[in-house]
């Protein structure tokens, strides 16, 4: 139920998103390091175009990568098909693009905060 | 439990690769919005974030980094299948996506607490 | 029914697959327990022996047709080629038809899906020359008829596609033996249908689905190699994409 489109979006999102796993991953240990705070988080983040842009992509990557990984496990493990399987695949893409942008722009341009 | 014909390491590569995957994609819109917080209610977040201090969240963590290393290492491993020369050592590339990814959730965990 | 030797030897149960219809189960058998045995004497033996209505195939029973590819164990394996002692564990056997087929009655299992993916596959030949035309020059160490032959031993035994999950859960999916197949054509270079194999398997029940779990290596008595095969159609469907949008 892949073809080769799904497929090569599915690799090139994944590529997208290696170096920016590797990054999040360093950012993680870095900061996790005496405790988080908003603050501490918001110092980093705020206004901020290298981090929107960072975490912006990776958003948009990892719902396109996300929806569709879940739609073939869907598909495999719990036989969803059709009609209910394109809107399943959409919803979940909706679902983590909403949320996600939602939280970049939370975290970097969303006025002044605290 | 596991049935005969799937009792080889690289069928356990894939189940970790699709199990690591789908425990992700479970967590990220917690993940989001918890996030989202911080703009629209940053003291429930610093709250939250007082909260994740405890050894039993920091030890989740520990477990959610290695689901992230896990897919990640695993997900180069295949598109090294797919995209290089094939090599002949797939079972050693899997037991090294799993232990790089050992290494890098310990020492998330080791900095944490 | 009595089995005559059961006071002379030992013997041991096997729990063998009988389906005629919708009532597929498990039947036990007493077979004797010989030092040196195959699962398909077994077999034999229950039905030359035993019970006369099972069904069963098998041909060469030297390993080298394929016909009498069984689940032993919950494993897909040539009979003729597992023994006994190999695969028995706490004196127990079990033999049943090969995984993600039809079941015709008992052992013996339809193989009509495993050929029409085949065929959905293109692993079929299209000539581009007639006998009029000078011969193809293909030499041995050409790196194609290289990758060509390393996947052509195939002789469609479909133990790999009992092996393979994917087919189990998707069923529009080709499977090893028809892509492996199709790949050894891709680097056929007398023939003339490429475009509609790289379109055949970059579609819906192609490639793109293999998730590298192997176990069509792990299992094929010939030690072929699918996912290698698949890999390369991966790699060919792409080149393809990015020749086609330039």
């Amino acid at each position: 139920m892949l073809d080769l489109r799904l497929y090569m979006l599915q690799r090139l999102t994944a590529l997208v998103m290696a170096p920016l796993v590797i990054g999040h991953i360093a950012v993680m240990i870095y900061a996790v390091q005496g405790g988080l705070t908003v603050d501490e988080i918001l110092a980093r983040t705020q206004g901020s175009v290298a981090w929107f842009l960072f975490y912006g992509s990776f958003v948009v990557a990892v719902s396109i990568h996300g929806a569709i990984g879940l739609r073939v496990i869907s598909f495999e493990w719990f036989g969803l098909k059709g009609r209910a399987l394109q809107l399943f695949s959409w919803a979940v893409f909706a679902l983590l693009f909403g949320l996600g942008a939602k939280a970049v722009y939370a975290v970097t341009f969303a006025g002044a905060g605290l | 439990m596991i049935r005969p014909h799937r009792a080889h390491p690289l069928w356990f590569a894939f189940l970790l690769h699709r199990l690591s995957g789908l425990g992700l994609a479970l967590f990220l819109p917690l993940h989001f919005y918890m996030l989202s917080l911080a703009i629209s209610a940053p003291a429930r977040l610093d709250g939250f974030l007082r909260f994740t201090d405890l050894t039993i969240v920091k030890l989740a963590e520990y477990g959610l980094v290695f689901l992230l290393a896990a897919h990640l290492f695993g997900g180069l491993r295949l598109m090294a299948l797919e995209f290089l020369p094939w090599s002949p050592h797939q079972k050693t590339m899997a037991a090294l996506a799993v232990a790089f990814a050992f290494l890098v959730s310990t020492l998330f965990f080791l900095k944490a607490i | 029914m009595v089995n005559e030797t059961q006071t002379m030897t030992q013997t041991m149960t096997v729990s063998i697959w009988r389906e005629n219809g919708d009532d597929g189960r498990f039947e036990k058998y007493e077979v004797p327990a010989r030092e040196n045995q195959t699962v398909l004497d077994v077999v034999a033996y229950v039905q030359q022996h035993i019970d006369p209505t099972l069904s069963y195939r098998f041909a060469c029973r030297v390993g080298m047709c394929g016909s009498c590819a069984m689940m032993v164990n919950g494993s897909p394996r040539w009979t003729c080629r597992t023994h006994v002692s190999k695969v028995v564990a706490d004196d127990q056997l079990e033999v049943a038809p090969l995984r993600n087929l039809p079941v015709i009655k008992d052992l013996a299992t339809d193989m009509d899906p495993f050929f029409e993916k085949w065929v959905a596959a293109e692993a079929v030949f299209h000539p581009s020359k007639t006998r009029h035309d000078p011969m193809a020059a293909i030499t041995p160490d050409d790196p194609m008829r290289i990758a060509a032959s390393e996947a052509i031993e195939c002789i469609n035994c479909a133990v790999c596609y009992a092996a393979c999950d994917v087919v189990e859960s998707n069923p529009d999916y080709f499977g090893p033996a028809a892509l492996n197949r199709s790949w050894s054509l891709v680097n056929d270079i007398r023939d003339d249908g490429q475009d509609v194999r790289l379109a055949a398997v970059g579609s819906n029940g192609g490639c793109h689905n293999c998730h590298s779990q192997q176990g069509c290596v792990q299992y094929c008595p010939n030690e072929l190699n699918p996912t290698l095969s698949i890999a390369g159609l991966k790699r060919e469907t792409t080149k393809a994409l990015f020749r086609r949008s330039r």
